[in-house]
């Protein structure tokens, strides 16, 4: 058998110790072994954005990337948006402004929006239509995902205005 | 039209479906894990038509952590051909047998511990071929000597068939024009982002098979999938998934369930097979037809439409899986909107070294959309009326429905000339021209398309076999259940999966209307195929109105039952019950009521309160045939109605066109549909903005393209281009509601429209942008080395 060497991973705020195969994507390893199985795989040659996570802050496409290479990143998937039963205020906004349909590319564009979000808090339509399109979605025609986060970025400047 | 006052149908509620979604806790095929599961790997074929003159398998089984591999003989002997809904000798195993006949055909398959251990198997598996006479034109592919695909079959010619309708010889010899096009429509692929898979496993003791899968007909299919499989039909289960898209493409799935089921058998542990893009890109079930038209409209000297003929050749690839389906579905409304007194059609269907046709949104009728608007607006340029003007004239008028088309289809409803109306008012058409005018004097080339067409909904079985003499299946049901728990909860079980859209929301929206509580009080659960009822699945845009009619049916049961006891229990006759506000109550004495608590708790747990005779528990199932479907003539000079719920819409895009790159970029969109009563505006929303999106990608962008010698040249996201954000615009767009008469609350599908109407608009943007040229447009996509041509030999 192939042979494995250790990494660490910090994902979603949990550390992990794991021994893996050095062609394992990180995709793999994090949908395989650590079974969060919300971040989905749509091509497999770094086109389509559906596996995108945060590594260490940045978009990552996942499904480009060797576990290896992620090697003491801390990582941020789809699971790590929500808090217990509480949607993040991002998903809270795809869910009103019907941002998905049905929901495969949608974790990876929750992780474009939230960088986006994070470096740019009020995004002009162009600048939100240019961030996602990093990312491909076969459903909605993208106009419920521009809304959704030009919703999102209001309703996230009126809670830190308040706070 | 009366207006009715509806609580919840018609209300933008969010969707049920979405907290699992958006948290990322929905199960896709690919999230399943069984204990002890097995990955596996396909090695496909390298060439487009081939012998198979030797495997060896040694070196793969070899490998560590390899279970199992198939080939050929592993099909031959395990499984039966796969489903075809077809009767002509076309046989297709999920293993090529003997031959293969397009490149990226499944020769041999390995099941491992890991999908990586899997791939290194499948690479060491050696396969000897000769290669036989290639063909990828299907005008080269009927020529007396071509290479033959079927022994099966006398040659490539799988079917051809002329169905003609009124007076059609005699309505072109009146005519004072005619309008003749030939047109092109090429081959795009429904590329859901989800691949399709199969988790498969299977117990040798008991014969039993359970599947996981993402194909979307689970009751409908299930026991042509026992049959391929060789188990008994009542061992084989299948578990419905979240579907991560399908556009038609997951009807059916026997390669993926084909592949993953003998590798269960074979190596006695769980597998798992999920397509790559690779995979799913050139051998999946997702092409959409590939056409090449002849086409004819006749034409009084007013511009009024008097027939149309249709020859269309059909490039169907290497297998015949759904048969002419995809031209009985084009005939429900090959006449469109207006008002054409005769028709013929005559399909060829041709066999080639390709990746066969699966189904993709549209279904045939898209292409046929195409076909007529094309002709509409050539007509309007030959007889110099404005493309606008010529359409009002050949509408059918309001007043007319329900109306019966030459060939026998009912279409149920319709008010075209508000679609359009509205279509022109949120354009500002006439500001529009004069826009386009002042670009014109700056040098830019700006175009303004229109397309009036219909979008056919909730499908009927006779489309599949009217072109034979012998007639076939006439069911396409859909069922639910219903059950009001002893804590006054509903749920509701669907026995189709959920493909991608919102059947969920659209059946508790159709609980709360009929007992007045809220849709979240509702739970819809899915339930796998071995406890399923009768449900054809999602397919031709039917499910809104079929679990909308389902749920009705099983929700006047279940009031029903709860009238009597509540009647019991006031000492009232059943017919005074009514249900408001989450309660039961006796109309006219506001005191006497029951929430669905105390009813629920009485009919569950308190026999000695029920009716007598009356059995304990609250449920109701119902299955829901098609609302109109009636039977072919013998002589098939009616056709019957078989599609009868006839959606309609106007597009109008607004494009400007490079004509020296061959770009094409929005200025605007305008879409005005009628899909009859809306159920969930922001679902029905994201339907029509999405398809359209599919819509500009098969304008523009997205061709399943083969090379000569049957290589396909489209294997990847870097070749086969699907619509970003950046490339598709805002787009507007706007409703009119003329309810079906036919269904329940007055619901027609909506599912297929965005994408069946956009190219033929987009085409006719693009030809107008580029009229200074006199560019005429007669294929899609129109892709910048199209477009950058069409200047090219207009200005030569």
């Amino acid at each position: 058998m192939p042979r494995t060497v250790p990494i660490g991973l910090n994902v979603n705020g949990v550390r992990h110790e794991l021994n893996v195969e050095p062609r394992w994507l990180l995709v793999d390893v994090i949908r395989e072994v650590l079974g969060l199985t919300g971040t989905h795989i749509g091509c497999e040659h770094g086109v389509c954005g559906t596996c995108t996570v945060l590594v260490n802050g940045e978009t990552a496409r996942s499904c480009l990337m060797l576990a290896v290479g992620a090697d003491g990143a801390e990582i941020l998937t789809v699971e790590g948006l929500s808090r217990g039963d509480r949607l993040h205020p991002l998903q809270e906004a795809f869910r009103e402004a019907q941002g998905l349909q049905c929901g495969f590319c949608t974790p990876g564009m929750l992780m474009l929006a939230h960088e986006l979000l994070r470096d740019n808090a009020a995004p002009s339509e162009q600048e939100i239509r240019e961030a996602i399109s990093a990312n491909l979605c076969r459903c909605t025609g993208y106009q419920g995902i521009v809304e959704a986060v030009r919703l999102a970025a209001t309703r996230l400047a009126t809670a830190a205005a308040a706070s | 039209m009366a207006t009715v006052e509806r609580r919840w149908i018609g209300k933008d509620v969010p969707r049920l479906e979405d907290p699992k979604l958006l948290a990322g806790r929905a199960t896709y095929t690919d999230d399943v894990r069984l204990p002890g599961m097995l990955h596996a790997a396909v090695l496909r074929s390298p060439h487009p038509h081939a012998r198979i003159t030797r495997i060896d398998t040694s070196q793969a089984r070899a490998l560590p952590g390899v279970f199992a591999v198939i080939t050929g003989e592993d099909a031959r002997e395990l499984t039966n051909p796969l489903p075809a809904f077809c009767a002509e000798p076309v046989v297709q195993y999920a293993l090529a047998v003997d031959k293969v006949r397009f490149v990226g055909e499944a020769v041999a398959a390995v099941a491992a511990v890991d999908r990586y251990t899997a791939e290194d198997a499948a690479a060491l598996i050696e396969v000897e071929y000769e290669p036989l006479p290639v063909v990828t034109d299907p005008f080269e592919a009927m020529k007396p000597g071509a290479a033959k695909l079927h022994e099966t079959l006398p040659g490539n010619l799988a079917f051809e068939k002329t169905l003609s309708f009124g007076d059609v010889t005699g309505d072109f010899a009146a005519a004072d024009h005619v309008i003749r096009r030939t047109l092109r429509w090429h081959r795009a692929s429904a590329q859901p982002l989800e691949t399709a898979g199969a988790v498969c496993r299977f117990d040798p003791i008991g014969q039993r098979m359970d599947v996981w899968s993402n194909t979307n007909m689970i009751n409908f299919v299930g026991w042509l999938i026992a049959n391929t499989l060789k188990v008994p039909a009542s061992k084989l289960n299948i578990h419905p998934m979240y579907v991560g898209g399908s556009f038609g493409s997951k009807h059916v799935l026997g390669k993926v369930i084909g592949i993953a089921g003998m590798l269960a058998k074979r190596s006695g542990r769980a597998v798992k097979f999920m397509e790559d893009r690779v995979d799913n890109l050139l051998a999946s079930e997702n092409l959409g037809c590939d056409r090449y038209y002849d086409a004819e409209l006749a034409v009084s000297k007013d511009g009024i439409f008097t027939s149309i003929r249709v020859r269309v050749v059909d490039d169907y690839g290497a297998y015949f899986q759904f048969g002419h389906g995809t031209h009985g579905n084009a005939l429900a409304q090959v006449t469109g909107p207006y008002r054409i007194p005769s028709f013929e059609y005559t399909v060829q269907c041709v066999l080639t070294n390709k990746c066969q046709q699966g189904v993709f949104r549209g279904a045939g009728s898209d292409a046929g959309n195409f076909c007529l608007e094309r002709l509409v607006d050539a007509a309007a340029r030959e007889l110099a009326i404005d493309h606008v003007e010529i359409r009002r004239r050949n509408f059918i008028q309001p007043d007319r429905f329900p109306f019966k088309t030459p060939c026998g289809n009912i279409y149920d409803s319709g008010d075209y000339p508000a679609v359009l109306d509205k279509a022109l008012d949120m354009a500002g058409y006439a500001e529009l021209r004069r826009m386009q005018a002042e670009a014109r004097k700056q040098g830019r080339y700006i175009g303004i398309g229109l397309a009036t067409a219909h979008q056919r909904s909730v499908y009927g079985p006779t489309e599949f076999w009217f072109w034979y003499d012998s007639p076939g299946l006439t069911s396409v049901p859909e069922s639910v259940g219903l059950g009001l728990g002893p804590t006054g909860e509903f749920t509701v079980t669907m026995f189709s999966p959920f493909w991608g859209n919102s059947p969920e929301t659209v059946v508790a929206q159709t609980v709360a209307e009929e007992f007045g509580i809220h849709p979240y009080q509702v739970t819809v659960t899915h339930e796998d195929s071995q406890h399923g009822l009768p449900g054809a699945g999602p397919g031709g845009s039917r499910m809104t109105v079929m679990l909308t009619g389902a749920v009705v049916g099983a929700s006047r049961k279940l009031k029903d039952k709860l009238a009597r006891i509540a009647a019991h229990h006031f000492e009232a006759a059943p017919a005074d019950i009514t249900f408001a506000d989450g309660r039961a109550m006796v109309r006219g004495v506001p005191d006497k009521s029951m929430t669905y608590g105390d009813l629920g708790l009485k009919a569950y747990w308190f026999k000695l309160d029920l009716p007598p005779g009356m059995e304990s528990g609250l449920e109701a199932r119902h299955t829901y045939d098609h609302p109109y479907l009636t039977m072919p003539s013998a002589d098939r000079k009616d056709l019957g109605a078989f599609y009868p719920m006839m959606a309609h819409g106007a597009h109008i895009p607004v494009v400007e066109v490079e004509p020296a790159t061959g770009r094409v970029r929005f200025l605007r969109y305008i879409a005005v549909h009628d899909v009859g009563t809306i159920v969930n505006p922001k679902s029905l929303r994201g339907q029509i903005t999405g398809g359209i999106t599919q819509g500009i990608g098969m304008a523009l962008y997205e061709e399943s393209a083969y090379d000569q010698q049957g290589q396909p040249l489209t294997g990847s996201f870097m070749d086969y281009l699907l619509p970003t954000a950046l490339e598709v615009p805002a787009f507007e767009i706007g409703h009119v509601e003329t309810p079906s008469p036919f269904t329940e609350y007055g619901v027609k599908g909506g599912g297929e429209g965005g994408r069946m109407i956009a190219p033929a608009a987009i085409a006719a943007a693009v030809e107008d942008a580029l009229a200074p040229f006199g560019v005429r447009v007669d294929e899609v996509p129109l892709t910048p080395e199209r477009i950058v041509n069409l200047v090219e030999a207009a200005r030569r």
